[in-house]
């Protein structure tokens, strides 16, 4: 392929199959001697189970539950706490017990409806606030601490002109991927595969090998075409390939698992609601002298991926900012709800809600314009992180910042609307922004240590080489953009680079689909790879060359003091965001958006266009949009309306632009982007609400509710 | 026996009059271009027309389409219209996981037969019943834009 430029754009390899409905995703798969699983779960949010009752069972169907399981009782994640099929305590309503197996999918839930189980129900802790409130060291599944010694800080506040003190709380936000989960074990003599909708093959394949007890040839791993996964497909398809495959051992016939949308949103991982407490010492002029965070995470019942969602939401919780002496603290709490997830941003979004919106605040009391106020603080390159590592490549926030200003008239339209809004007592205008970062790849060491990725062309006799590595496409277009990172180094047609569908009996573990490393670290070895077929080329000649994962050396990474150099990479972005508010509904409308996003490079234009329309319309949702609460240990919102994702009628056109700065260590130079463009979307509508109404927020959703609820406050307190 | 026109031949049926179009569809049928997105008629990725006017087949029971002609994604894959916004929705990147994307190329080519020049406005109406989660629409938007300038009133 002879691209100029590797950003150019080619047509996406998976374009016809998609636009003519025929690739086939998981839903659409049929197989032979195939029966439905259907799930018994948990009604009650906290307790033992006494006993369990089956209905008598017509031919052809039967029941799964843990004893049918080989291997130890968990799904294989991080830590060993969340059964497959729960048998002695349920940690939250919807955690399943059986599975119910046979033809008929009506007949399958009536007898679900027959299924009897005693319980005996133990007091729960439902909300984070509870959590928090019992301070108990049993309800903490991970914290960690970090930054200057709390003497410092407390000697710099005692001497500080004021110290101000803020809480922010973060909702739930559920994925919505638009084809719900979906899980099929295909039952061979001497074989499981199991296929479905996913963006992690070796982490199933793991959990399968534990759960089945099995050997390594035994199980095998097949993606089938993604329908969105949004972190949504990360960790919970363990879970469902654990059910099916089980099953299908059990009742020797292949079992297919596929949600509807209400189990979908009942029982899958969702983004974790959070605290956010900060407290930052000021000099007279309203300068920082130090702040301390401490952040709360409500985990669910289970610690999951949990503890690495804390730990990019401790290392995000300076946002871009250079603060002198800072000190944070996180805590994952359980509560026995449904256990929350991997989602696009993975623990960022809720640092970066809150800091934003902080470090806003505080630009108010300075009586600073808020961007100005935040540009007095960005991290310039050669600063320190957080955790005493580096920033050690060029920044060019202050040119996309600069940039940004002159395509939305930020400055005039600050003046404009302010004056249009003490004309107009109902419709308010408001301007805000926001900056933020995305650490790109594994934190820590943890590429290294623990990934350790593996890639393999494939040559055939007729010259096209295959793409084998595990990696999903879920919609973000890794089918077209890593094909282009080969044909582009070997020099060869698009065409004649393949990239099946991956699966573990053909592909290495080159890592999970997770992170925004998917591009910057596969696709770098990738371009080794190709590099290295290209010096052996043999026409006509079947070849293959394999690559490892190389470490790049930097301040190492202690997970125990959490110091040194936590992502190799960083990914940048700044987001303005225009909104009308009418103070009669609470109603918002957004106006415009513009995006400014510096990613290394851009390995193809349209695909990144993509992504920062649809992540900044995630994030942007999550802002005012998108709520989802949960009582009594049970989400309210069993359906997409309840819920209320963005339709088109919600979203504007977004102006964008991406800035080039080749990073070394990725193919081309690209970084990571897919998730960078959820983050600033939510304190950036938050930033423009508060600029309309001249008022202060502390959480988000900013729903119409909380915009009347703080618009009377307003009221009482001006009298 | 329930007896009706898909995809421009007459077929008949001995599902019960409760079934959903839906499962008709793609079960007994085996058109998998229709998916089950919501069950509820809230998403839009179940879109079929029926007598030409888009619908959610996961809301009709096949009971109340008896005689009626139902087209589905499968059935104007061979029309110059579907062929344009194919291409459309190429060059606009309108496509990402695609789960959507039947629903919303039915969506379209409803909207364009009826307003073959719509505005901004009114294609993000004509697809306001369809969800996409990846895209944040505006490149279906824009593809949808295309199709109309390209198509010309087709
Ligand atoms: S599946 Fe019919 S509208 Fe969603
Ligand atoms: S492309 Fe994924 S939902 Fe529209």
């Amino acid at each position: 392929m002879n691209l100029k430029d590797i950003s150019t754009s080619v047509p996406k390899k998976d374009h016809k199959g998609k636009v003519s409905g025929q690739l086939p995703y998981i839903s659409d798969v049929k197989v032979e001697n195939m029966v439905y699983g259907v799930l018994y779960r948990s009604p009650i949010a906290y307790g033992k189970i006494i006993s369990i009752q089956l209905p008598n069972l017509p031919d052809g169907y039967e029941a799964v539950g843990a004893e049918h399981i080989p291997g130890p009782n968990y799904v294989k994640i991080i830590k060993e706490d969340q059964p497959i099929f729960a048998n002695e305590w349920v940690n939250y309503i919807g955690e399943p017990i059986l599975m119910l197996t046979g033809k008929d999918l009506d007949i399958l839930y009536s007898l679900l409806n027959e299924v009897k189980v005693e319980f005996e129900e133990h007091q729960a802790i439902y909300t984070l606030d509870e959590a928090i409130k019992q301070k108990s060291v049993s309800l903490v599944l991970a914290s960690y601490e970090f930054g200057e010694s709390l003497e410092n800080i407390s000697a710099i506040e005692q001497g500080a002109h004021q110290i101000i003190e803020e809480e922010y709380d973060t909702g739930y936000q559920e994925h919505v991927y638009l084809e719900p989960q979906g899980m099929l074990a295909v039952y061979k003599d001497d074989e499981i595969v199991v296929q479905g909708s996913m963006q992690c093959l070796y982490y199933i394949k793991n959990a399968l090998l534990s759960a089945l007890a099995c050997g390594d040839d035994e199980v095998r791993v097949v993606q089938s075409p993604t329908g969105g996964g949004f972190g949504g497909k990360e960790d919970y398809p363990s879970m469902m390939a654990c059910h099916v495959a089980v099953a299908a051992r059990a009742v020797k016939k292949s079992v297919m698992l596929v949600f509807d949308r209400s189990e979908d949103m009942l029982v899958t991982t969702k983004r974790h609601p959070a605290k956010l407490k900060y407290r930052t010492a000021l000099d007279k002029e309203g300068n920082i002298l130090s702040m301390y965070v401490d952040i709360f995470l409500d985990g669910g019942a289970n610690v999951g991926l949990s503890s690495v969602v804390l730990q990019r939401a401790l290392l995000n919780s300076a946002g871009v900012y250079k603060i002198p002496h800072f000190h944070a603290k996180g805590y994952v709490l359980k509560t026995n709800t449904v256990p929350n997830g991997a989602f696009r941003g993975f623990g960022a979004p809720q640092s970066f809600a809150g800091i934003e919106s902080h470090i806003g605040h505080l630009s108010k009391l300075a009586k600073i314009d808020p961007l100005a106020y935040k540009r007095k603080y960005l991290v310039k390159q050669g600063d320190p992180t957080i955790t005493k590592g580096k920033f050690r490549d060029p920044i060019l926030v202050e040119e996309m910042i600069e940039d940004v200003l002159n395509v939305s008239e930020y400055k005039k339209k600050k003046e404009d609307f302010q004056r249009l809004n003490q004309q107009n007592q109902r419709y308010k205008k408001g301007i805000g922004t926001s900056l933020f970062l995305h650490g790109c790849g594994f934190t820590g060491s943890g590429e290294r240590d623990h990934i350790k990725a593996k890639v393999k062309l494939v040559k055939s006799k007729d010259d096209q080489v295959s793409l084998k590595i595990s990696n999903s496409d879920m919609g973000q277009g890794i089918l077209t953009t890593l094909c282009k990172i080969v044909a582009k180094e070997l020099n060869l047609p698009f065409e004649d680079i393949l990239y099946p569908y991956p699966d573990t009996k053909e592909v290495p573990d080159s890592g999970p689909t997770v992170a925004s490393r998917t591009t910057m670290i596969v696709g770098k070895l990738l371009e080794r790879a190709a590099k290295k077929l290209k010096n052996q080329w043999q026409t006509g000649v079947e070849q293959e060359v394999v690559e490892h994962y190389v470490h790049r050396e930097m301040i190492p990474w202690d997970e125990k003091t959490f110091t040194g150099d936590a992502y190799p990479a960083y990914s940048w972005g700044v987001n303005i965001v225009e909104v009308e508010v009418d103070t009669l509904t609470g109603n918002l409308k957004l106006e415009k958006v513009y995006g400014n996003y510096e990613v290394g490079k851009v390995i193809d234009e349209r695909i990144m266009k993509g992504q920062i329309d649809g992540g900044l319309a995630q994030g942007l949702a999550y802002g005012y949009l998108e709520k989802m609460t949960s009582k009594q240990g049970r989400i309210q919102q069993k359906s997409i309306s309840d819920y209320g994702p963005p339709t088109s009628l919600d979203i504007v056109s977004i102006e964008s632009k991406v800035f080039d700065n080749p990073y070394a260590d990725g193919p081309y130079g690209a970084k990571g982007a897919g998730e960078l463009t959820l983050i600033g979307g939510a304190p950036a509508v938050q930033a423009a609400i508060e600029d309309a109404l001249h008022t202060s927020f502390q959480q988000i959703p900013i729903t119409p509710e909380v915009i009347i609820e703080s618009l009377w406050m307003k009221e009482g307190e001006e009298g | 026996m329930i007896k009706f026109t898909l995809n421009g031949r007459t077929v008949e049926t001995d599902a019960p009059a409760t079934a959903r179009l839906l499962d008709l569809l793609r079960d007994e049928f085996e058109l998998i271009g229709t998916k089950e997105g919501c069950g509820e008629g809230e998403c839009g990725a179940c879109s079929v027309f029926v007598n030409n006017l888009l619908q959610n087949s996961c809301l009709i029971p096949i009971g109340s389409i008896a005689g009626a002609d139902i087209q589905t994604i499968e059935g104007i894959i061979e029309t110059e219209q579907f062929k344009i916004l194919d291409e459309s929705y190429s060059i606009a990147g309108g496509v990402q996981c695609g789960y959507c994307i039947p629903g919303m190329i039915m969506a379209s080519a409803a909207l364009l037969s009826e307003n073959p020049h719509p505005s901004e406005a009114e294609i993000r109406e004509g697809i306001s019943g369809n969800l996409c989660r990846c895209t944040g629409y505006n490149m279906i938007v824009e593809a949808i834009n295309l199709a109309a300038k390209k198509g010309d009133g087709l």
